[in-house]
């Protein structure tokens, strides 16, 4: 038997007895990042693959969803931070191996990208739109090179999508989070939410049945990675071991295995299964579902990592 | 110069001296401490072991918090002693997620707080706060880069461990066992 005890009485606000230093404003924050991640990822790639008027959706649309998930989670951020009127200080230094670091400025190129993404595209949410002046010459210079802002958007979204993972990953202090399974789970949920958005947003039947299954294996690919992750767990040292059974027995069992990955990943699995074999289903429940799923993997990973720690 | 401390786990009595000198000289809002005293009880009656430990930041060598610091607020400033500049730091939690011994706090001024190895006095010729006020002597602090310093000394002629060594992080805390 072991005990220990912390005779001086150390009971730091938010250190004991346990970590609660990161509250709902980060796994929000990141759910939207990852999110909007999905959503540029998608409109870029449809552009680039000239399938912009089959997708309208996607490109045209969605995005405009993004820009508001980015905001929302930038506020998010914002109230995290407990020396708020210094949150400039993230931007007079690069550190790259700091993650937080690197999620600031990878943010400070997206979100002018799906600013400017949107900016283009403002006639599909308001017909009569005109820009005008300075802002049309602008206007006409980004739709000329909306290639080249294509693949900057493409790719800043994919390093967005990872890095709302790493962000946790870099923490060797809690070993529920110490797993670069992470990093990709992350991103390809975020990938998921986004095409479930685009369901969600869509109106044509071809482009609801195309992410229909873009999404269904988005989800096969999670369920992948979850079990990898477990695996990686189990065959780690003690601290991991004791990290993985939080969710095997421990008490976010019930919460991870019900709301994460039955309700937000095989119970929305099954429903596209049966709409593809030409069951009647409304797209926009399990695309709902993925959307509540993803939110509750942040929600769940982020308070558990907070409880699982190094013994000594 | 490398600093470094070492407390004597067969001396230490705990009687939290060090965690009210600490608090006291480094004006640590009420309800936080910058150090504490743990007490781990081995084993099943009767045969028992206790080890007393003063424990604080652990002015770690390869320090998580430094790392992931997004402004360098954390940094590693005179003899390795790992120190935040409060007006840097946006309180973003980060190097409290990623320090394993959770030796670090948010200050109620946003800012996040923790031990200096009280830097201000050493300076000044004095020791640490804590180790000034350890009434049994079962603390040392020094550089280790002098071959006669007293934790030179300390380590070189007594058993002494780290804590959690396998987390990578190079501890310079020392406790002889």
């Amino acid at each position: 038997m072991r005990e220990v005890t912390i005779i001086s009485g150390r009971m730091n606000p938010r250190i004991d007895p346990h970590l609660e230093i990161w509250h709902w404003e980060i796994p929000l924050y990141l759910f939207l990042g990852g999110l909007a991640a999905g959503i540029l990822f998608f409109a870029a790639l449809s552009f680039l693959l000239n399938k912009e008027d089959r997708f309208s959706t996607a490109v045209r649309i969605s995005p405009f969803l993004a820009v508001i998930a980015i905001f929302i989670g930038l506020a998010a951020l914002l109230l995290d931070l407990n020396h708020k009127a210094y949150f400039w200080q993230l931007y007079t230094t690069i550190r790259l191996e700091s993650p937080m670091s690197w999620g600031a400025w990878i943010l400070m190129l997206v979100t002018p990208l799906s600013l400017i993404w949107s900016a283009i595209h403002i006639n599909s949410i308001f017909p009569s739109w005109e820009w005008k002046g300075f802002l049309k010459q602008l206007e006409i210079f980004f739709v000329k090179y909306k290639k080249w802002i294509a693949w900057a958007m493409l790719f800043s979204s994919v390093i967005l999508g990872v890095y709302t993972g790493i962000l946790f990953s870099a923490f060797n202090a809690r070993p529920l989070w110490n797993t670069s399974i992470l990093g990709p789970l992350f991103l390809v949920s975020g990938l998921s939410t986004g095409a479930a958005m685009n369901i969600i947003l869509s109106k044509d039947h071809a482009e609801k049945a195309l992410f229909s299954r873009i999404d269904l294996g988005l989800i096969g690919i999670e369920l992948f990675l979850i079990v990898h992750m477990f695996m990686g767990f189990l065959a780690s040292t003690q601290v991991q071991i004791d990290a993985a059974r939080l969710f095997l027995g421990g008490h976010y069992t019930a919460a991870f295995w019900v709301l994460v990955v039955g309700m937000g990943l095989v119970f929305p699995a099954v429903l596209e299964i049966l709409e593809i074999k030409k069951y009647k289903i409304p797209a926009a429940v399990p695309a709902t579902l993925v959307l509540i799923g993803g939110l509750m993997l942040r929600f769940i990973i982020a308070y558990a990592g907070q409880e699982s720690r190094w013994l000594y | 110069m490398r600093y470094a401390m070492a407390i004597d786990t067969k001396k230490c009595v705990g009687c939290s001296d060090c965690v009210v000198a600490c608090q006291t000289e480094n004006n640590v809002p009420i309800g936080y401490c910058r150090d504490w005293v743990v007490e781990i009880l081995d084993g099943t009656y009767p045969k028992l072991e206790v080890e007393i430990r003063s424990e604080r930041c652990c002015h770690c060598e390869n320090a998580p918090c430094v790392r992931c610091c997004p402004t360098g607020a954390s940094h590693i400033s005179d003899g390795g002693a790992v120190l935040v500049k409060p007006r840097k730091c946006i309180g973003c939690g980060a190097c409290i997620a990623s320090c394993p011994y959770d030796a670090r706090y948010p200050h109620p001024d946003g800012h996040v707080d923790k031990c200096t190895f009280c830097l201000h006095r050493v300076k000044e010729g004095l020791q640490p706060a804590c180790v000034a006020a350890c009434p049994t002597k079962c603390m040392y602090f020094g550089d280790l880069d002098n071959p006669r310093s007293d934790i030179s000394m300390v380590l070189k002629n007594r058993k002494w461990k780290t804590l959690i060594p396998e987390a990578g992080t190079n501890p310079q805390l020392y406790f002889l066992i």
